[in-house]
């Protein structure tokens, strides 16, 4: 299972990239897995004013679906487009072609709830 | 998970082969099985276009055996298996008393004395002992301890298979088994399956599993071998081919003629059967629900449980106005079709649509499509 370090991440097994005022999302490699084929992702839209911790978007796999959180509060300003055709790129690449959407920060960088690698990486291991 | 809950999950045969493969586990009506070993999609499209190999080593087998056995199980389900032929297999149902559907099976005369009866994990039991309460006269022994079963599904898996068996599989048509090897290993193999696709199913001793299942897959491209498939697209491959699963479609509250199986009431053969009376009385009223195939027009998946509304939404009211007809008893991606799919019951007088699927509060326009979704053959 990959959790790369230079990533932040959520309980709910999501990463989180920061540059700047602007922050990508997608769902973790252990989450891509533990679903399986993503068949189909729901996002918001660009210009959603989206909530920590508020689900904001639909992951569906072949057996489950499960709920996409924002995990920061933010303006979506950016949705990846390619994921409608091609929903497969986040299990084929969930940290690279596979992200999700793009918020520009309404409250600083610096959410309290994020984890570190190293907190992510106890927390999947305890879940899995 | 506690060790004891984990003391009491059973293995197949083949754990071993699932872990170095580095499949995906669940449990499964008190099995631990492969749920998937890679990509799904792949895997359900290596069904439909090449073959792959599925571990069902949790399906119960149980063995009706002695000279009154075929007359015994013809009080004992629905069909007709004492005018079956030696060698040939027929799709049944156990039902209750009131008509209600206990497991569907399949049913293979091996010799004119001795009858397999396949029965779906989650009801092994249940089947035991009702065989052994309506066979009186035959001799009901339970194999699923050790008898694995492995199957190969998909258009080249005759040719595949045909390298390494005994037997002449080009002269073996569709529900009909035979005794012969695989690999040199004894078995029983029958051209079965529940995918839609052509397909064997082999039976064979537990330790004869692994090196079956080697060798099956050493009949695939060098290297990676022939492709395993999974739980879940088992369940995708059944859902296409309009296959019924119990507990989503057959339960003991559902008679074979609403899920559109009366065929395999056999109320033409003589003598008495467990539910004949009930289900007489059932053909004649004719069933008040139907089962009905839904393509979607969106792109969400519509699963298990969801309502069913009447109306194809696209008023713009959302679901204000609509009516609840029905309810989805199986839903997944089609990757056949390209959009997700689903079978639900909906009442007899609203069977026509248009519908709805309410997923998570939202409707969703579906299309009503005759059964199956995909067919071979077409």
């Amino acid at each position: 299972m990959s959790v790369p370090a230079e990533l932040r991440y959520t309980a709910e097994h999501e990463w989180v990239s920061i540059a700047g005022e602007t922050a990508t999302i997608g769902i973790t490699d252990y989450a891509a897995t533990a679903l399986g084929d993503v068949v189909y992702v729901s996002l918001p839209a660009v210009g959603d004013a989206v909530t920590a911790g508020d689900p904001c978007g639909e992951v569906e796999s072949y057996k489950s679906v499960s709920e996409l959180y924002s995990p920061l509060d933010g303006e979506v300003v950016e949705i990846n487009e390619e994921l409608a055709d091609d929903p497969g790129l986040i299990n084929a690449e969930p940290y690279g072609l596979g992200w999700m959407f793009r918020v520009r920060l309404t409250g600083g960088a610096d959410a309290p709830g994020l984890l570190s690698p190293t907190e992510y990486e106890e927390l999947s291991k305890s879940t899995g | 998970m506690t060790s004891d809950v984990t003391a009491g999950i059973r293995d197949t045969p083949l754990r071993a082969v699932h872990e170095r493969l580095g499949a995906t586990m669940t449990e499964f009506a008190g099995w631990l099985m492969p749920l998937r070993y890679g990509s799904e999609t792949a895997e359900h499209r290596a069904v439909r276009t090449d073959a792959a190999l599925f571990d069902l080593s949790h399906m119960g087998e149980i063995a009706v055996t002695g000279p009154g056995a075929d007359e015994a199980l013809d009080y004992a389900v629905t069909g007709w298996p004492s005018a079956l032929a030696v060698g040939r297999a027929r799709y049944t149902m156990l039902c209750a008393p009131d008509g209600g559907v206990l497991d569907d099976l399949i049913i293979y005369r091996r010799s004119a004395d001795e009858f397999l009866v396949v029965a779906n994990a989650a009801n092994t039991a249940v089947v035991l002992a009702e065989l052994r309460k309506r066979c009186g006269g035959a001799e009901v022994t339970d194999l699923t301890a050790v008898v694995g079963l492995i199957s190969i599904q998909g258009p080249n898996g005759p040719g595949l298979l045909s390298s390494i068996t005994s037997l002449d599989l080009a002269g073996m048509p569709y529900y009909a088994g035979a005794y012969g090897t695989v690999a040199g290993r004894r078995a029983w193999v029958a051209r079965t399956g529940y995918t839609g696709e052509d397909g064997f199913e082999i039976f064979c001793a537990n330790e004869d599993c692994e090196p079956v299942w080697d060798a099956l897959a050493a009949t695939g491209p060098a290297g990676a071998g022939l492709a395993a498939a999974g739980l879940s697209v088992r369940d995708t491959l059944r859902l296409e081919a309009g296959m019924p699963l119990y507990g989503s479609e057959l339960g003991p509250d559902v008679t074979p003629y609403e899920a559109g199986l009366g065929r395999v009431v056999r109320l033409d053969k003589p003598g008495d059967f467990v539910g004949r009376d009930a289900l007489a009385a059932r053909a004649a009223e004719g069933p008040g629900r139907v089962l009905v195939g839904l393509v979607m027009r969106s792109r969400r998946v519509p699963r298990h449980g969801y309502p069913v509304l009447s109306g194809d939404g696209l008023s713009g009211d959302g679901l204000a106005g609509e009516v609840p007809v029905g309810v989805v008893t199986s839903g997944g991606p089609s990757p056949s079709v390209g959009a997700p799919i689903a079978m639900a019951y909906v009442a007899a007088d609203a069977a026509a649509g248009p519908f709805q699927v309410d997923v998570r509060g939202r409707g969703e326009p579906a299309s009503v499509t005759k059964l199956p979704f995909y067919d071979r053959r077409k």
